[in-house]
Protein backbone atom coordinates (compact mmCIF):
# COMPACT_ATOMS: atom_id res chain seq x y z
CA UNK A 1 0.00 0.00 0.00
CA UNK A 2 1.48 3.45 -0.96
CA UNK A 3 2.36 5.82 1.96
CA UNK A 4 0.43 9.33 2.67
CA UNK A 5 2.54 12.86 2.02
CA UNK A 6 0.96 15.50 3.08
CA UNK A 7 3.72 18.52 2.54
CA UNK A 8 7.34 17.30 3.42
CA UNK A 9 5.85 14.28 5.64
CA UNK A 10 5.52 10.95 4.92
CA UNK A 11 3.17 8.66 6.97
CA UNK A 12 2.05 5.06 6.53
CA UNK A 13 -0.96 4.99 8.15
CA UNK A 14 -3.78 6.71 6.35
CA UNK A 15 -6.71 7.51 9.34
CA UNK A 16 -6.34 10.48 11.68
CA UNK A 17 -7.22 10.53 14.68
CA UNK A 18 -9.34 13.52 17.21
CA UNK A 19 -8.12 13.23 20.78
CA UNK A 20 -11.59 14.69 22.07
CA UNK A 21 -14.79 12.88 23.86
CA UNK A 22 -13.09 9.71 25.05
CA UNK A 23 -14.60 8.21 28.03
CA UNK A 24 -11.19 8.19 29.88
CA UNK A 25 -7.66 9.19 28.68
CA UNK A 26 -6.62 5.76 28.93
CA UNK A 27 -9.54 3.90 26.40
CA UNK A 28 -8.01 7.40 24.15
CA UNK A 29 -4.26 5.89 24.36
CA UNK A 30 -4.90 3.04 23.85
CA UNK A 31 -7.44 3.41 20.62
CA UNK A 32 -4.83 5.62 19.20
CA UNK A 33 -2.46 2.75 19.57
CA UNK A 34 -4.85 0.10 17.99
CA UNK A 35 -5.98 2.23 15.19
CA UNK A 36 -2.46 2.55 13.71
CA UNK A 37 -2.53 6.12 13.63
CA UNK A 38 0.45 8.86 13.40
CA UNK A 39 -1.17 11.42 13.57
CA UNK A 40 -3.60 13.18 16.25
CA UNK A 41 -5.75 16.36 16.45
CA UNK A 42 -6.09 18.58 19.27
CA UNK A 43 -7.67 21.43 20.58
CA UNK A 44 -6.30 25.21 22.14
CA UNK A 45 -8.80 26.42 25.04
CA UNK A 46 -8.42 28.84 27.74
CA UNK A 47 -6.15 27.12 30.71
CA UNK A 48 -8.29 26.72 33.62
CA UNK A 49 -6.82 28.99 36.17
CA UNK A 50 -8.85 27.67 39.16
CA UNK A 51 -6.94 24.33 39.43
CA UNK A 52 -4.74 22.27 38.41
CA UNK A 53 -6.14 20.64 35.24
CA UNK A 54 -6.20 17.78 35.96
CA UNK A 55 -5.52 15.27 32.71
CA UNK A 56 -2.76 16.65 30.56
CA UNK A 57 -3.82 14.70 27.21
CA UNK A 58 -0.75 16.13 25.42
CA UNK A 59 2.04 14.33 27.71
CA UNK A 60 0.15 11.14 27.04
CA UNK A 61 0.38 12.51 22.84
CA UNK A 62 4.13 13.27 23.16
CA UNK A 63 5.08 10.08 25.44
CA UNK A 64 3.60 7.95 22.78
CA UNK A 65 5.18 9.89 20.00
CA UNK A 66 2.69 11.26 17.43
CA UNK A 67 2.30 13.44 15.47
CA UNK A 68 0.39 16.93 17.16
CA UNK A 69 -1.82 18.53 14.81
CA UNK A 70 -3.62 21.57 16.59
CA UNK A 71 -7.09 22.63 14.91
CA UNK A 72 -8.63 26.06 14.98
CA UNK A 73 -12.26 24.58 16.21
CA UNK A 74 -14.82 26.62 17.41
CA UNK A 75 -13.75 30.24 15.41
CA UNK A 76 -16.11 31.76 13.61
CA UNK A 77 -13.93 34.29 12.00
CA UNK A 78 -10.56 34.58 9.97
CA UNK A 79 -9.25 37.02 12.75
CA UNK A 80 -9.48 34.12 15.67
CA UNK A 81 -8.76 31.26 13.30
CA UNK A 82 -5.36 33.16 12.51
CA UNK A 83 -4.58 33.98 16.46
CA UNK A 84 -5.51 30.65 17.24
CA UNK A 85 -3.02 29.06 14.69
CA UNK A 86 -0.09 31.56 16.03
CA UNK A 87 -0.70 30.69 19.54
CA UNK A 88 -1.00 26.71 18.67
CA UNK A 89 2.44 27.32 16.89
CA UNK A 90 3.69 28.81 19.90
CA UNK A 91 2.13 26.24 22.64
CA UNK A 92 3.53 23.38 20.77
CA UNK A 93 6.22 23.89 17.97
CA UNK A 94 4.75 23.41 15.19
CA UNK A 95 3.44 25.19 11.96
CA UNK A 96 0.99 22.96 10.90
CA UNK A 97 -2.82 23.54 11.54
CA UNK A 98 -6.44 22.15 10.60
CA UNK A 99 -7.95 25.02 9.89
CA UNK A 100 -11.61 25.20 10.95
CA UNK A 101 -13.96 28.29 10.63
CA UNK A 102 -17.04 27.57 11.30
CA UNK A 103 -20.38 29.54 10.26
CA UNK A 104 -22.95 28.29 12.52
CA UNK A 105 -22.97 26.27 15.77
CA UNK A 106 -26.09 24.05 14.84
CA UNK A 107 -24.79 22.15 11.09
CA UNK A 108 -20.96 23.70 11.84
CA UNK A 109 -20.55 23.78 8.41
CA UNK A 110 -17.21 25.75 7.36
CA UNK A 111 -17.85 29.70 6.56
CA UNK A 112 -16.02 29.81 3.29
CA UNK A 113 -15.34 33.44 3.01
CA UNK A 114 -13.95 33.40 5.90
CA UNK A 115 -12.12 30.13 5.75
CA UNK A 116 -10.15 31.36 2.49
CA UNK A 117 -9.03 34.65 4.15
CA UNK A 118 -7.57 32.45 7.34
CA UNK A 119 -6.28 30.12 4.95
CA UNK A 120 -4.28 32.59 2.86
CA UNK A 121 -3.30 34.95 5.38
CA UNK A 122 -1.61 31.56 6.93
CA UNK A 123 0.20 30.49 3.92
CA UNK A 124 1.59 33.74 4.10
CA UNK A 125 2.94 33.21 7.40
CA UNK A 126 4.40 30.05 6.78
CA UNK A 127 1.63 27.38 8.07
CA UNK A 128 1.28 24.52 6.41
CA UNK A 129 -2.76 24.90 6.17
CA UNK A 130 -5.07 21.53 6.56
CA UNK A 131 -8.60 23.37 5.88
CA UNK A 132 -12.18 21.62 6.44
CA UNK A 133 -14.43 22.31 3.79
CA UNK A 134 -17.44 21.71 2.49
CA UNK A 135 -17.64 18.86 0.01
CA UNK A 136 -17.68 22.00 -2.70
CA UNK A 137 -14.75 21.24 -5.31
CA UNK A 138 -14.46 25.07 -5.97
CA UNK A 139 -13.51 25.70 -2.37
CA UNK A 140 -11.56 22.99 -2.23
CA UNK A 141 -9.60 24.12 -5.49
CA UNK A 142 -9.29 27.49 -4.69
CA UNK A 143 -8.11 25.84 -1.39
CA UNK A 144 -5.70 24.10 -3.03
CA UNK A 145 -4.44 26.64 -5.92
CA UNK A 146 -3.75 29.09 -2.78
CA UNK A 147 -1.12 26.69 -1.65
CA UNK A 148 -2.77 24.85 1.52
CA UNK A 149 -0.86 20.94 1.91
CA UNK A 150 -4.51 19.71 1.82
CA UNK A 151 -7.93 19.99 1.23
CA UNK A 152 -10.31 18.20 3.62
CA UNK A 153 -13.59 18.19 2.62
CA UNK A 154 -16.14 16.96 5.30
CA UNK A 155 -18.28 14.08 4.37
CA UNK A 156 -21.47 15.04 6.46
CA UNK A 157 -21.54 17.19 9.39
CA UNK A 158 -18.91 17.39 12.42
CA UNK A 159 -20.29 14.51 14.87
CA UNK A 160 -23.22 13.34 12.57
CA UNK A 161 -22.03 10.07 11.77
CA UNK A 162 -24.30 10.38 9.08
CA UNK A 163 -21.29 9.04 6.52
CA UNK A 164 -20.40 9.78 2.67
CA UNK A 165 -23.50 12.06 1.95
CA UNK A 166 -22.15 13.40 -1.64
CA UNK A 167 -19.30 10.75 -3.01
CA UNK A 168 -19.37 11.75 -6.25
CA UNK A 169 -18.27 15.95 -5.40
CA UNK A 170 -15.52 13.92 -3.10
CA UNK A 171 -14.53 12.17 -6.37
CA UNK A 172 -14.61 15.50 -8.45
CA UNK A 173 -12.71 17.13 -5.88
CA UNK A 174 -9.99 14.51 -5.77
CA UNK A 175 -9.41 14.83 -9.84
CA UNK A 176 -9.64 18.67 -9.51
CA UNK A 177 -7.02 18.86 -6.97
CA UNK A 178 -3.36 17.92 -7.07
CA UNK A 179 -2.63 17.62 -3.19
CA UNK A 180 -4.18 15.24 -0.81
CA UNK A 181 -7.88 15.04 -0.06
CA UNK A 182 -8.65 13.91 3.22
CA UNK A 183 -12.44 13.38 4.41
CA UNK A 184 -12.79 15.16 7.70
CA UNK A 185 -15.95 14.41 9.76
CA UNK A 186 -19.15 12.43 8.86
CA UNK A 187 -17.59 9.28 9.19
CA UNK A 188 -20.09 6.48 11.47
CA UNK A 189 -18.74 3.25 10.93
CA UNK A 190 -15.93 1.23 9.15
CA UNK A 191 -17.99 0.96 5.91
CA UNK A 192 -18.13 4.81 5.75
CA UNK A 193 -14.12 4.91 6.04
CA UNK A 194 -13.60 2.38 3.66
CA UNK A 195 -16.30 4.08 0.62
CA UNK A 196 -14.12 7.26 1.55
CA UNK A 197 -11.42 5.17 0.69
CA UNK A 198 -12.52 3.40 -2.39
CA UNK A 199 -13.28 6.49 -4.07
CA UNK A 200 -9.84 7.22 -3.88
CA UNK A 201 -9.58 10.02 -1.20
CA UNK A 202 -5.89 9.93 0.53
CA UNK A 203 -6.79 9.67 4.32
CA UNK A 204 -10.10 9.86 7.01
CA UNK A 205 -9.87 12.10 9.33
CA UNK A 206 -12.36 10.99 12.67
CA UNK A 207 -13.19 11.28 16.31
CA UNK A 208 -16.52 10.59 17.40
CA UNK A 209 -17.09 7.81 15.18
CA UNK A 210 -14.40 5.93 17.30
CA UNK A 211 -14.43 7.97 20.78
CA UNK A 212 -18.65 7.49 21.20
CA UNK A 213 -18.62 3.80 19.87
CA UNK A 214 -19.75 1.73 22.72
CA UNK A 215 -16.65 0.36 22.66
CA UNK A 216 -13.52 2.48 21.12
CA UNK A 217 -10.44 0.68 21.12
CA UNK A 218 -12.55 -2.09 18.90
CA UNK A 219 -14.13 0.43 16.85
CA UNK A 220 -10.45 2.11 16.66
CA UNK A 221 -9.38 -1.47 14.81
CA UNK A 222 -12.55 -1.84 12.60
CA UNK A 223 -11.73 1.79 11.42
CA UNK A 224 -8.05 0.84 10.77
CA UNK A 225 -9.29 -2.56 8.76
CA UNK A 226 -11.17 -0.28 6.66
CA UNK A 227 -9.19 2.25 5.56
CA UNK A 228 -6.21 -0.59 4.67
CA UNK A 229 -9.02 -2.26 3.02
CA UNK A 230 -10.87 0.52 1.26
CA UNK A 231 -7.14 1.95 0.00
CA UNK A 232 -6.35 -1.55 -1.06
CA UNK A 233 -9.15 -1.47 -3.25
CA UNK A 234 -8.84 1.58 -4.42
CA UNK A 235 -5.60 0.76 -5.38
CA UNK A 236 -6.37 -2.57 -7.38
CA UNK A 237 -8.71 -0.62 -9.35
CA UNK A 238 -11.99 -2.36 -9.18
CA UNK A 239 -13.82 -4.68 -11.58
CA UNK A 240 -16.17 -2.94 -13.98
CA UNK A 241 -20.27 -3.09 -13.08
CA UNK A 242 -22.19 -4.82 -15.51
CA UNK A 243 -26.09 -5.12 -15.39
CA UNK A 244 -26.23 -8.72 -16.26
CA UNK A 245 -24.53 -11.15 -15.45
CA UNK A 246 -21.10 -12.90 -16.38
CA UNK A 247 -20.65 -16.30 -15.59
CA UNK A 248 -17.42 -16.84 -13.47
CA UNK A 249 -16.56 -20.34 -14.50
CA UNK A 250 -15.45 -21.31 -17.90
CA UNK A 251 -18.34 -22.41 -20.24
CA UNK A 252 -16.01 -24.37 -22.66
CA UNK A 253 -15.36 -27.76 -21.86
CA UNK A 254 -19.07 -28.40 -19.89
CA UNK A 255 -19.88 -32.08 -19.98
CA UNK A 256 -23.42 -33.04 -21.82
CA UNK A 257 -25.54 -34.92 -20.15
CA UNK A 258 -28.59 -36.92 -22.17
CA UNK A 259 -31.58 -35.34 -22.65
CA UNK A 260 -30.64 -32.42 -20.33
CA UNK A 261 -32.54 -30.86 -23.51
CA UNK A 262 -35.47 -32.38 -23.79
CA UNK B 1 -3.55 47.07 38.36
CA UNK B 2 -6.54 45.53 36.81
CA UNK B 3 -5.95 42.56 33.72
CA UNK B 4 -8.53 40.61 32.51
CA UNK B 5 -7.02 36.95 32.23
CA UNK B 6 -8.89 34.73 30.34
CA UNK B 7 -12.00 36.80 30.46
CA UNK B 8 -12.03 37.35 34.44
CA UNK B 9 -11.21 40.87 35.37
CA UNK B 10 -8.16 40.06 37.90
CA UNK B 11 -6.62 42.90 40.32
CA UNK B 12 -2.61 41.85 40.43
CA UNK B 13 0.97 43.30 41.39
CA UNK B 14 2.39 41.01 38.50
CA UNK B 15 4.44 43.32 36.19
CA UNK B 16 5.24 41.27 33.49
CA UNK B 17 3.67 37.84 31.62
CA UNK B 18 6.30 35.43 33.56
CA UNK B 19 4.78 37.20 37.09
CA UNK B 20 1.30 36.65 36.19
CA UNK B 21 1.86 33.47 34.83
CA UNK B 22 3.56 32.40 38.21
CA UNK B 23 1.00 34.19 40.45
CA UNK B 24 -1.79 31.35 38.32
CA UNK B 25 0.48 28.37 39.13
CA UNK B 26 0.85 27.96 35.12
CA UNK B 27 4.11 26.12 34.53
CA UNK B 28 6.55 28.82 32.49
CA UNK B 29 8.64 26.17 30.31
CA UNK B 30 5.10 24.25 29.88
CA UNK B 31 4.86 22.98 26.68
CA UNK B 32 1.44 23.33 25.31
CA UNK B 33 0.73 26.09 26.76
CA UNK B 34 0.75 30.11 25.15
CA UNK B 35 -0.11 33.56 25.69
CA UNK B 36 -1.51 36.44 23.79
CA UNK B 37 -1.82 40.04 25.12
CA UNK B 38 -4.84 42.03 23.54
CA UNK B 39 -4.79 39.52 20.48
CA UNK B 40 -0.82 39.39 19.90
CA UNK B 41 0.88 36.54 20.91
CA UNK B 42 3.79 37.01 23.43
CA UNK B 43 6.60 34.29 22.31
CA UNK B 44 8.11 32.21 25.46
CA UNK B 45 11.48 33.99 25.32
CA UNK B 46 9.36 37.83 25.76
CA UNK B 47 7.59 36.33 29.07
CA UNK B 48 10.15 37.36 31.38
CA UNK B 49 10.33 41.23 30.39
CA UNK B 50 7.15 41.80 28.39
CA UNK B 51 5.40 44.40 30.89
CA UNK B 52 1.98 44.09 31.35
CA UNK B 53 -0.49 47.18 31.64
CA UNK B 54 -4.10 48.59 32.72
CA UNK B 55 -6.47 46.94 31.37
CA UNK B 56 -4.61 44.42 29.10
CA UNK B 57 -6.36 41.67 27.49
CA UNK B 58 -4.64 38.74 28.61
CA UNK B 59 -5.22 35.13 26.96
CA UNK B 60 -3.60 31.71 28.65
CA UNK B 61 -4.17 29.04 26.76
CA UNK B 62 -3.56 25.54 25.91
CA UNK B 63 -3.66 22.21 24.32
CA UNK B 64 -6.37 20.14 25.04
CA UNK B 65 -8.46 17.38 23.99
CA UNK B 66 -9.72 18.16 19.94
CA UNK B 67 -11.07 16.61 17.02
Amino acid sequence: MSKLTIADKEFDSRLILGSARFPDPDTMRRSLKVSGTEIVTVALRRANLDRDDSEDILSYLDQDDYFILPNTAGCYTAKEAVLTAQMAREALGTNWVKLEVIGDDETLFPDVPELLKAAEQLIMEDFVVLPYANDDPITCKKLADMGCAAVMPLGAPIGSGMGIRNPYNLQIIREQVEVPVIVDAGVGTASDAAIAMELGMDAVLMNSAISQAKHPVKMAEAMKLAIDAGRLAYESGRMTRRLYAKASSPVEGKMEVTGANE
Amino acid sequence: MKLHVNGDTVDTNAETVQELLRQFDVEGNGKGTAIAVNDSVVPKENWNEYQLNEEDRIEIIRATQGG
